[in-house]
This record gives C-alpha cells, sequence and structure tokens, in this order.
C-alpha cells in the first residue's frame, strides 16, 4: 500500500500555510499527526497533490487554561492529553477519551486537532467536547473566528472550515464547581474505533443539576449531541429515575447504521446503557465536590 | 516526481538521501538504511511490526513520512545493543521466551524500552496497555509480559547499584 | 580411559532459543529482508467482483509508466501452458484468468517493474473490463440447479465437489432408534484467516546460464514446493532451489502455492532477473486460503443417565472456488473424524460434501491439525448440550464418557488408534487447580443476585503427526519426513531436517533431541533446514507434525549414530562393543563404570583412528515412516463473566492442562500453549471472515479484522499431564496446536453456561457482544 506522488511542504508560519492553500485550493492537504491522512492516502482513498504539514509552525502546542477556559492547539499529541496532570484533575472526560483513541503508539503522533478536523463520527473526542460545550478557533488569512463545535462539525468529514482556515485551537469552557465529566467507550478491541460511546458532563448546584452536556460518538453522520437528554436532565435532582428517562432520550437521539460495529437496535441500547453509566459516574464525580482547581 | 532531501539519524548514525515525498520511513529505514529488523505487518496502522522511536517516543513508521523526520533521531532494533552487551529488554525476551517467530519482536521491543523509560515499575496490566499498539500471533503476550517484567527489574538493581557500568538503556532514551 | 558425563541439556531442559540472538538483534533474515542485485518488483491487479467475465485488459497505460517492463496477464501464462495449476488437493487452480475471474481479489494481472512504488502506480493503471455475472456465496445454494456455475472448466457441471464419510452408518442409525436421548445441534464454524504478522511472498530468481531457479518463498513445505514446481513447469528437479528463510508465523496460511508465486518465477524466468513479490496484509486477508468454514449439523444418542452412546454429524464444507486445502490426499475432510474424541462411544458416523462458492479457496489449517478444530468444537458443544439436556454437570458426563485409561490403544468408531491417554487425571488436575466446585458455588450466588458468570469445560483430543505412508500422503509423496545427522571430528554437530520452524524453535529442540540422544552439548549442535539444496527431503511443518514425524527422524538418525560409534567405543576401549552400556550420555564398559568414552572422543576416532571393519566418518539419515498417529490430549476450563448491560464477555480465568506426551524444551512448550490459546480465543470472541450477497468481503484488513492485544488476552494459567505416546522413540505427541482446538470450545461453553437458566442452548462463535446482548434483552435480563 503505497500512496501516490505529491508534493510536501513543511511551512514555518501560518501565513505560509495559507499562502499554501490558496496556490492549491483544490488539491492541498494539512497534515497534523498523519494517523487519519496517511492510511487513507496509503489506500488511495486521498490524494492530495499537496501536503502542508503543521509541525513547523509554532504555538499549535499549547496546553493550558486561559482566559477562563482550557486551551488545547490544535497540534496537542493525544499522548500529551493524556498524560497531563491538568487534564487528569480538571478534564477526566478528555483525558478519559484521550487514552481510548486508537493505541498507544498511535497517540504518541495522533493530534486533537486532527481527530475533530478529521471529522469522522467513529472519533472520540468530537463526542466528549459537544458534552463539554467547546469551541474551536478557525484561522485564516483574515482573522480568528471562535466556532461552536456544534456548527464546526457538518457532516462526515465535513466541517465549516474555509478552505484557507487552519483550525488552531480548541477551548473547552472551565468546569463549574461541582461539576463532573466522563467518556464511556465500548469497543471490541484496542485500536478498533467504537460500537458507541458518549460523553457526558453534569454540573449540580446543591444536587439539582443545573447544566448537563450529552455528546454521542459513531452513531450517526457526525457526532451528535442528545439535546432532549440534556434538556431533561437541566433543572432536575438527577435520581436513578431521572438517568434512565435521560439514558432513554440520548438513545432515541441516536442515528446509527447496521454495520460491521454491530446492528443498529444494538448500538441504539448500548448509547442508552452507556449513558446511564456515564450519567451515574459523572453526577457522583460532581457530587464528590467536582474538578478541584 | 520531485525529490526532496531529508537527513536525519538513525541510532546515532546519521542519514541523507534525495527521496520521494512519498517515501514511508518504514522504507527509508529498511531500502535506503538497510536496517531491515523494522518489519512492515498491516497497512492499516495496526500492528506495530513497524514501531521505531522518533526522538524516543515510539511511533509506527509505517505512518510516517520520511521527509517529516528531516532533522530527527530515529531509533531502531539494531540500535538497542550496545558495547557487545544486549539490552535489557533483549536480554529479557531472550530469558523469558518473549519471542517466537520473531516478527513482531522489533517493534514490540521499541514500544518496551520506551515505556520503561517512562514507567520503571509498571505492573502486568501497565505493561499490557502498553503493548496494545503492537500485535503478536505466536506468543498470547504472556512471555512478552514477563520478559519485560525482567527487563525493568534488571533496570532498577542496575539503577540502585552503586558504580554500575553505563547501561544501554541510557543511550536509547 | 575414563570421561567425564558431559552436561548436554537434552531432553526436558528449558534450554534459551537458539535462534533468538538474531532477532533479537534485528538480524533475521525474513523474505522482504533480501535484495538480490538487479531486482524487479512485481504488484497485483486483482478483481474487484466475486464474479465476473473478463473482457478485455488494456494494460498500454501501465506499459508507458517509466520503469515498467512487462504486465502479465493470463493469456501470457496460458501461452506457456502455465494459466493452471495443480492444487495439493487433485484439484487445479487459476494461476491468471484467462476470461474469468471467481472470487473477489483474485489476481487479474501482474505489473513487473524496477521499483517497489513504480509497481503500485502501475496496477492502478491497468485497465480491466469486467462483465458482472451472479456470484454463488451461500454454499447452501451451491448445489440449487439454478445455481450459476462457479467451475465450468471441470468436467462435471456441478458445485458439488466431493462426498466423503467415515464411521459405519447403519449401525449408527440403529443405535438413534434405539436412544432413550438425543440432542441435537447445528452448528457454524466460521471462515477466519491465520494472518501471521509476516505476509507472505517471494523473490524468484533465474539465472539464464547455468538454467537453475532459485526461489526463497515463505512456505512451510519448501520440497513439495519443489516438486510442485518441477512438475508445473518442466525444469528439472535439481534445477529447481527452493529456500525457506526465517518465516514469520505461518500456522498453515504457509502451505499453499499462492499464484503470486508462480506468477513472479514466470516473470524471472522471461526476464532473467530476480524478481521479489511481497503482498499487503489487505491482499494477504482477502485472497489468500482461508480455514474452517464448515456448516455442521450433529446429533448425540445417549442413555438418560448421561452415557453417550452415538454420534450423527453432516456437514457441508464451503471451499470457496478451488478446492486448495492441503490435506493429505485421502482425507479432503482432513481428520474430522477423529470427532468422537475423548468418549467411547458405540457407533459413529460423520459425512462431509465439499462445495464450490465464489470465494477465495479454503481449508488451510489456522494452527490446527487438518479440520482437527472443527471436530473437537462439535463434540465438545455436544457434551455440554446432553448435559444441559439432562441437567447434569458437564464435568460429570465427561468422567462418566471418557475412554477410561485402560482402554488404549483404542480404536474408535470412525477408525483411528489412539496411541495413549488418560482422560480423567488431565480433567482432575484442571478442576482441582480452577477449584470448580467453588466456581459452581460462586456461579450459583451470583445467579442469585442476578449476575451473569459461565463456567466452561472442553476435554479434547487432538490427532497430530501426519502421517503412516499406507494412509498418508500428499500428491502422492508419502508424509514420512527426513534428518540427516552429521557429527564432526571435534565433536560437534549438523543437523538438516525436512521440516520448517515458522517460530516454534526447531533450531533449538532438535539439537536438544540430538544432544539427548548423542550425548554432545546442545550448544555444540547445528541445526539447518528449509533449503532444499541441502537439507534431506521432507514434506514440511504443519499440523504439529514435527515433533511426531522429523523428531522421531531425528531420535533415530542419532540412534543410528550411536550405533555405530558403539562400535568406535569397543576400539577404543579394547573390548567387544557388546560389553558396552550407553550410561549418562557415554559409552562406559559393562561392571566397570570408570572405562568409559565420550561421543566427542568417539567423533574423533571416527576420523583418525577407526577400526578395520568400520567406515570413517559419523552420520546418519533416516526417513521416518511413523507407525500411527500421536494424539494429544487436554482439559481446559474457562471462566466467564458477562456485562448484563452491554453483553461483552470477558474471561476471567482459563486453566489448560495438556498432555502431549514427552517435552523437549518445556519452556518452549508453554509457549506454543499460550499463542495456541490465544489463536483459539480469538475466533471464539473476535475473528471471522463474511462476505455480502454481491461477494465482497467484509473483514479486508486488520481495522475490520479483530487480532487480539494484550488487552484483550487473559492470562493463560498452564499446567500439564504427561502421557508418553507409546510408539513414538521420544514418546512425544506434538503440540503446536492442541490449545487452538481446545479453547474455542471451553469459551462457547462458558458463555452458554452462564445463560443456561435463560434457556439458551447453543451460540456459534464468534460470540459477539450483540449476539449475547440480544438474548438477555429478549429474557428481560439486561441492564435495565
Ligand atoms: C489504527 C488506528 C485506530 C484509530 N482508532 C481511533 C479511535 O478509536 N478513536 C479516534 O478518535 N481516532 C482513532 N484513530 C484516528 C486517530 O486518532 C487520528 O489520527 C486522529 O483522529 C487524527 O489526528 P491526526 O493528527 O493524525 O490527523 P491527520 O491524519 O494529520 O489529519 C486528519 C484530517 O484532518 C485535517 N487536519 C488535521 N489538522 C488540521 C488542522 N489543524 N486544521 C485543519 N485541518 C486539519 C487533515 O487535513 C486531514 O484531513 C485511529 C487511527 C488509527 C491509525
Ligand atoms: S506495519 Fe502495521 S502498524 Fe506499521
Ligand atoms: S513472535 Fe511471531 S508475531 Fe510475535
Amino acid at each position: 500500500m503505497i500512496p501516490e506522488d505529491f508534493t510536501y511542504f513543511a511551512p514555518g508560519s501560518l501565513p505560509e500555510v495559507w499562502d499554501l492553500l490558496r496556490q492549491h485550493p483544490d488539491d492541498a492537504k494539512i497534515l497534523a499527526g498523519g494517523q487519519s491522512l496517511i492510511p487513507l492516502m496509503k489506500f488511495r482513498l486521498a490524494t492530495p497533490a499537496y501536503l502542508i504539514d503543521l509541525r513547523k509552525v509554532p504555538g499549535l502546542d499549547t496546553l493550558a487554561e486561559r482566559d477562563g477556559a482550557l486551551v488545547i492547539g490544535a497540534m496537542v499529541r493525544e499522548a500529551a492529553t493524556e498524560h497531563s496532570q491538568l487534564i487528569q484533575r480538571r478534564y477526566p472526560g478528555i483525558h478519559e477519551a484521550s487514552a481510548v483513541v486508537a493505541d498507544p503508539l498511535v497517540r504518541n503522533f495522533a493530534t486533537i486537532g486532527g481527530n475533530i478536523a478529521h471529522a469522522d463520527p467513529a472519533n472520540d473526542h468530537p463526542a466528549m467536547l459537544l458534552a463539554l460545550r467547546a469551541s474551536v478557533v478557525a484561522h485564516g488569512p483574515n482573522g480568528q473566528r471562535t466556532i461552536p463545535l456544534d456548527d464546526f462539525l457538518v457532516d462526515t468529514m465535513e466541517t465549516s472550515l474555509a478552505p484557507d482556515e487552519v483550525l488552531t485551537e480548541i477551548h473547552v469552557p472551565q468546569p463549574a464547581p461541582r461539576s463532573g465529566s466522563t467518556y464511556l467507550k465500548l469497543e471490541r478491541k484496542v485500536g478498533d474505533y467504537a460500537i458507541a460511546a458518549v460523553g457526558v458532563q453534569i454540573t449540580l448546584d446543591g444536587d439539582v443539576c443545573t447544566q448537563a452536556g450529552i455528546g454521542l460518538t459513531n452513531v450517526g453522520p457526525k457526532a451528535v449531541r442528545a439535546t432532549q437528554a440534556e434538556m431533561f436532565l437541566t433543572g432536575k435532582q438527577p435520581t436513578e429515575d431521572v438517568i434512565r428517562e435521560a439514558a432513554r432520550l440520548a438513545a432515541a437521539a441516536a442515528q446509527p447504521v447496521s454495520d460491521l460495529h454491530g446492528p443498529e437496535d444494538y448500538k441504539r441500547a448500548m448509547i442508552r446503557t452507556l449513558t446511564a453509566r456515564a450519567l451515574r459516574e459523572a453526577t457522583q464525580r460532581a457530587r464528590a465536590g467536582g474538578v478541584s482547581a | 516526481m520531485t525529490t526532496q532531501h531529508v537527513q536525519m539519524t538513525i541510532n546515532g548514525q546519521p542519514y541523507a538521501a534525495d527521496i520521494e515525498p512519498r517515501l514511508l520511513l518504514v522504507h527509508f529505514i529498511r531500502e535506503v538504511a538497510n536496517l531491515t529488523g523494522t518489519h512492515i505487518g498491516c497497512d492499516t496502522t495496526s500492528c506495530g511490526a513497524c514501531t521505531v522511536l522518533v526522538n524516543g517516543v515510539p511511533a509506527k513508521s509505517c505512518t510516517l513520512f520520511a521527509v517529516q523526520m528531516d532533522g530527527a533521531a530515529i531509533s531502531t532494533v539494531e540500535g538497542l545493543e550496545q558495547n557487545g552487551a544486549l539490552h535489557p529488554v533483549q536480554e529479557g525476551f531472550f530469558e523469558e521466551h518473549g519471542l517466537q517467530c520473531g516478527f513482531c519482536t522489533p517493534g514490540m521491543m521499541m514500544t518496551a524500552v520506551a515505556f520503561l523509560a517512562q514507567n520503571p515499575n509498571p505492573t502486568d496490566d501497565e505493561i499490557r496497555r502498553a503493548i496494545s499498539g503492537n500485535l503478536c500471533r505466536c506468543t498470547g503476550y504472556v512471555n512478552i509480559v514477563k520478559s519485560i517484567q525482567y527487563a525493568a527489574k534488571k533496570q532498577r538493581e542496575a539503577q540502585t547499584a552503586p558504580a554500575a557500568p553505563a547501561e544501554p538503556a541510557e543511550a536509547i532514551r | 580411559m575414563t570421561s567425564e558425563a558431559p552436561i548436554i541439556r537434552g531432553m526436558g531442559h528449558s534450554v534459551k532459543r537458539k535462534e533468538d540472538p538474531r532477532f533479537l538483534r534485528g538480524k533475521g533474515h525474513y523474505i522482504d529482508d533480501f535484495k538480490l542485485p538487479g531486482m524487479l518488483y512485481m504488484d497485483i491487479v486483482r478483481s474487484p467482483y466475486a464474479h465476473a467475465r473478463i473482457v478485455n485488459i488494456d494494460a498500454s497505460k501501465a506499459l508507458a509508466l517509466p520503469g515498467v517492463l512487462a504486465v502479465i496477464t493470463g493469456k501470457d501464462l496460458d501461452a506457456a501452458g502455465l494459466a493452471w495449476m495443480p492444487t495439493l488437493m487433485s484439484d487445479k487452480q487459476m494461476v491468471l484468468p484467462v476470461d474469468r475471474v471467481v472470487y473477489q481479489s483474485q489476481e487479474v494481472a501482474a505489473v513487473i517493474a524496477t521499483e517497489r512504488y513504480i509497481a503500485a502506480d502501475a496496477i492502478t493503471l491497468v485497465e480491466v473490463e469486467y462483465e458482472p455475472l451472479p456470484p454463488v456465496m451461500d454454499p447452501h445454494k451451491a448445489t440449487d440447479p439454478d445455481a450459476p456455475l462457479v467451475r465450468p472448466d471441470r468436467d462435471a457441471k456441478t458445485n458439488h465437489i466431493w462426498h466423503w464419510e467415515a464411521g459405519d452408518a447403519a449401525r449408527t442409525d440403529e443405535v438413534f432408534q434405539n436412544a432413550e436421548v438425543v440432542v441435537k445441534q447445528d452448528l457454524y464454524i466460521p471462515r477466519i484467516h491465520v494472518c501471521s504478522i509476516e505476509t507472505c511472498g517471494c523473490i524468484a530468481s533465474y539465472d539464464k546460464i547455468d538454467g537453475k531457479l532459485t526461489v526463497y518463498m515463505t512456505t512451510q513445505a519448501p520440497h513439495a514446493i519443489r516438486t510442485v514446481f518441477s512438475l508445473v513447469s518442466g525444469i528439472p528437479e535439481h534445477k529447481i532451489r527452493i529456500i525457506s528463510p526465517d518465516i514469520g508465523g505461518g500456522f498453515g496460511g504457509k502451505v499453499p502455492v499462492y499464484p503470486g508465486y508462480v506468477i513472479a518465477t514466470v516473470a524471472s524466468l522471461q526476464t532473467g532477473l530476480p524478481v521479489k513479490w511481497i503482498e499487503d496484509r489487505s491482499e494477504n486477508l482477502q485472497a489468500d486460503s482461508f480455514a474452517r468454514d464448515y456448516h455442521i449439523s450433529a446429533e448425540l444418542a445417549a442413555k438418560k443417565d448421561g452415557t453417550m452412546q452415538a454420534l450423527r454429524v453432516k456437514t457441508l464444507a464451503d471451499h470457496g472456488a478451488f478446492d486448495a486445502a492441503a490435506n493429505p490426499s485421502k482425507f479432503p475432510a482432513g481428520l474430522f473424524s477423529i470427532i468422537t474424541g475423548s468418549y467411547d462411544l458405540q457407533a459413529a458416523h460423520v459425512e462431509v460434501d465439499g462445495v464450490y462458492t465464489n470465494k477465495p479457496s479454503g481449508g488451510v489449517a489456522y494452527r490446527c491439525s487438518f479440520r482437527v478444530t472443527e471436530a473437537v468444537h462439535t463434540i465438545e458443544r455436544l457434551v455440554d448440550t446432553l448435559a444441559l439436556a439432562l441437567s447434569l454437570d458437564p464435568a460429570d458426563v465427561r468422567m462418566k464418557n471418557f475412554i477410561p485409561p485402560e482402554a488404549f490403544p483404542y480404536k474408535s468408531p470412525t477408525g483411528w488408534e489412539y496411541d495413549s491417554g488418560n482422560y480423567p487425571a488431565a480433567l482432575q488436575k484442571a478442576m482441582a487447580k480452577i477449584d470448580y466446585a467453588g466456581l459452581r458455588r460462586e456461579q450459583a450466588e451470583k445467579r442469585a443476585r442476578g449476575e451473569l458468570m459461565g463456567i466452561g469445560i472442553s476435554t479434547f483430543t487432538e490427532i497430530v503427526g501426519a502421517g503412516p505412508s499406507h494412509t498418508f500422503d500428499i500428491l502422492g509423496i508419502k508424509m514420512f519426513d527426513s534428518c540427516e545427522i552429521r557429527v564432526h571430528p571435534t565433536g560437534s554437530a549438523i543437523v538438516r531436517i525436512g521440516v520448517q520452524t515458522q517460530g516454534q524453535g526447531h533450531e533449538t529442540t532438535f539439537a536438544q533431541i540430538v544432544a539427548e540422544e548423542l550425548g554432545l552439548p546442545v550448544e555444540n549442535i547445528t541445526v539447518e533446514h528449509g533449503d532444499t539444496d541441502t537439507a534431506p527431503y521432507g514434506l514440511g511443518t504443519y499440523a504439529s507434525r514435527s515433533t511426531p514425524t522429523a523428531g522421531a527422524a531425528t531420535a533415530v538418525a542419532a540412534r543410528k549414530i550411536r550405533d555405530k560409534a558403539k562400535k568406535i567405543a569397543g576400539h577404543l576401549l579394547e573390548v567387544s562393543p557388546d560389553d558396552l552400556e550407553w550410561q549418562d550420555h557415554k559409552f562406559q564398559v559393562k561392571g566397570a563404570p570408570g572405562r568409559s568414552v565420550t561421543m566427542k572422543d568417539i567423533a574423533f576416532a571416527a576420523y583418525t583412528n577407526f577400526p578395520q571393519d568400520v567406515e570413517a566418518g559419523l552420520e546418519a539419515v533416516d526417513y521416518y515412516d511413523p507407525p500411527n498417529l500421536t494424539f494429544p490430549f487436554g482439559a481446559y476450563i474457562c471462566v466467564v463473566d458477562i456485562d448484563r448491560g452491554t453483553g461483552m464477555v470477558k474471561i476471567r480465568r482459563f486453566v489448560a492442562v495438556d498432555d502431549c506426551g514427552n517435552i523437549i524444551n518445556p519452556m518452549i512448550v508453554d509457549g506454543q500453549i499460550h499463542g495456541g490459546l490465544t489463536m483459539g480465543m480469538a475466533p471464539a470472541l473476535l475473528e471471522a471472515i463474511t462476505y455480502d450477497e454481491y461477494g465482497n468481503i467484509q473483514q479486508s484488513n486488520l481495522m475490520d479484522y479483530l487480532l487480539p492485544t494484550a488487552m484483550e488476552t487473559p492470562v493463560w494459567e498452564t499446567d500439564k499431564t504427561v502421557t508418553p505416546s507409546p510408539h513414538h522413540p521420544l514418546g512425544a505427541k506434538g503440540v503446536g496446536e492442541s490449545a487452538t482446538v481446545g479453547a474455542p470450545p471451553a469459551i462457547a461453553n462458558a458463555v452458554v453456561d452462564a445463560l443456561s437458566h435463560l434457556g439458551v442452548t447453543h451460540l456459534d462463535i464468534p460470540i459477539t457482544p450483540w449476539k449475547v446482548y440480544q438474548i438477555l434483552e429478549a429474557h428481560g435480563a439486561a441492564e435495565a
């Protein structure tokens, strides 16, 4: 399996990247960790004539809290979020998602930016980041714009990024006190994509849920936000009955199709099981005081 | 077809060549540098037979282009042995029968070397997780886990031993 | 004269492997590591259709690409009479198709280029026009009157290939008629792929000047390949040399002759240059021979007290488009008739019908002896089905029906003579090790709480070491195996064998056999194999036959040397050879242990100081024709926990007690069992190859064909009993594959056991989480 020939660039700045993107509007591709793109190129399912590697572009590796948000640079590797103390402590859902992406070797190169920009509904981060109400920063020659993830993800392998824009950062609002997040993935083996997976964040005031985020992996053309379930939880105490109903609503939001990862009905049922489990876990984490500073 | 100049070190040796940008790192290692210990077992980034260290980080060299490695330091199985002494991980695989056909072994050992540098005192479960990007069809993994534990122990002992001779592992990190 | 007993580390020692130092340093020589001067590369154009007529092949664009030397099609081969080749099963197989393709990813044309990357580009430029034909995908419909014909080239205009049966039909029917209980089960043993981590490949190198063809090839059977190549190509056999270098796993998948080998050879004959072909993993999974694919319908007759009486089995075997299995000639269904297993039955009758479908050819092993896995799965599932029907404990039913240890040699109702066995001892050992009684108590408690836990047993009998020449041959070549030993003057030795390692450690174990028999230190013995110019003729390594056949040949050859050595020893000690005995790995004078000579001394004398009536030198060859097969066995117990919310099955414990007779190297045997268990677990839970109705393979690469990682693989617990084979010179039996055979039913039985209170009596493998979940949901047992 050998890729088609291409021309390779490793520019040292964003303006150079934009120039290249503008010069080759139809047949250039950005290369981040390459762990999705290179396999596609080997099968010749992707045949870009120009490859623009971001590895030398400075400023894409931030991993810090800033102005009320966690900022994740587009080129931050999965292994970095998996092993970051900050993420483990304050964003357990992101930590858990990173830890189940592919396998440990792929995670050493795969980037979070690529995971989202690839817009594969089977990828793990989009659903978790939907639950966390994240947005992405798109940076083009005419400046930056911040796009809520819901709007960024358009369809399978399709985003609202303009042809000359680069995804530079992901912004995750800092969790309110008494918030808990988690990501649960059902997979048959390490390295397989999810049969189904669920990312959840719950924020409590007293014992009442003031905000709920629920994102679903691999059960639709893109990562799915379980809006009805989120609304149902908001303003209620997350009792077992409430959690079950929310899980049922989340399952109803899933649009799975039968494939090698299982029949449609099974996947929908798994969304219910995983959502209920994730909600229990997230609620417990929130009750336990939520995230620490 | 345009070629591009690339230079990198492999096991400390400099290599420079004009290559097609599409040349995969694994083919650079095997066919330009003629180091055939790094293997190829799949086309979907699934098996890890091609695992090498890129600046100390284990990676699947079938899913990187050699041009991306310009200026990088690559380590392969051929560099594990230092001054005629096997690396503790190699020794562990020998002592604990961690290989059968040997095809997955170089990649498996490179993953183990990098992992032990991060986690010198791992549990068996941590080892299993660390090698879960490397497939072995022959051994059933039991003895691979033992092999890596053997190496971990040996490295820990070398760390605490007074005035221990320079351990090969240090050179790899 | 007196000599110290040498330290030899022969039989029973966990000698560290002699092959490892090169592998550990990255200095193995696998096929893709070879680079010959002027070498060309081959890549293959494959069919997107399962069944289609080839209307036209236009190679002009590919040929126009700089670096492309040739595009070879079926028409080119046909002109040379090489478009078809014989399979090992009296069928023939297309090398390249002339006018039609019969499975998806079949080879259609080959590109020869100066570089690998250019060849890869060129195959996308070969334009093939197809006219799709309806494919035969369901073997049950293959013999329908309106089924399309997969193989119109054959005289018989049917997709039925052969019918085969064993046992006594009338006697079996009679027992069934009078039976108190009959249990029946349909089973499908799915198509799977061995998927060794190294794929297949070759370098064919034809030297036009001396007319010699050398082929480096990933093959488990180099000599048989040489003979076939000679027969097909007309090149005299002494002008063909097959070299099987280090092999990155075989498991049966590297026994067949794949078209790629032949095309590369033709390309080398044409160009006079070496031609390398290395298949991609996707090609390997899609087009190389598969294993299993048996549709089985089985019935067991018994008494109400659980006494098993008779077995009746009908099987439909899906062989794909060519019958290219590697079974012994008289055994189109392999050794499937071992299906009565470890149990003493009055009668049995087994039938198998092979059919063609539009899938790649089939019936190779998957780390198992010929079709034994299918047989073992059937009988081990049926025993559990019977136990469940009669509300008996499956361990009790097994104990009740085992062939008793005193009944060996035992003649089975399908005609095998089991050499030895002690089944109750193995099961008892496994039950004690895992605390079977305790597990049953735990299960009862858990069930009361609604938790799902299951315990599964498999007490299998293997049949390996094909085989005796009166019954076993491949293409007429009897299934003996061979060994040649030369002892050098200074007391070291070279051993050449006819079998071929793919990771089993032959370089070590065969040296141990010679060390044991000759009293030479194991480190002074070199083992060579895999080069037909130097190794004695042998049938290769598969079906766990190395130790039973070549291992025996090695022992016998060594004993021939020892007989000669005895004469030289007598000469050196100035006594009659009759006054000598072999003690502590040296010859000593009976009653005078102080007077002795070692093999080292004798070896030197064999070249410097030999008696008048003895030839110089110290070497021997043996072609061993085994008197019988060997019958390793084992008792496996598996404990599973099932997640009620997801249907996921987790193996909590797995105890494997194996009996492979006398053990040459315990470390290696354990390693073989660990690997075999993992390749048994894989098809039970993860692996299967399926097709859609159009003939598209659905697991075409390693993202979709799920090989277990260390995370899915349990921590295997192994133990042994030792029941030596009475007829094998070393008492050994062969072990490489027992675990692959024994493990799947233990796992399946455990899952069925966990669900049996819901009325579940059977689940086909692979046991996917959705199969389990659907049952839980249907019975209201799923987590709410
Ligand atoms: C064996 C295997 C198993 C895997 N399993 C999983 C899994 O279980 N879950 C999962 O989530 N993922 C999985 N992946 C995918 C892996 O995580 C991907 O690598 C990741 O999703 C993409 O990140 P990357 O940095 O490798 O992106 P690349 O492959 O470099 O790029 C992917 C796409 O995004 C575009 N892109 C990348 N970065 C930017 C940017 N900054 N701006 C604009 N466009 C950009 C590229 O042009 C390309 O189209 C698996 C991959 C492999 C090989
Ligand atoms: S060759 Fe399989 S992961 Fe690289
Ligand atoms: S030793 Fe053969 S694949 Fe691991």
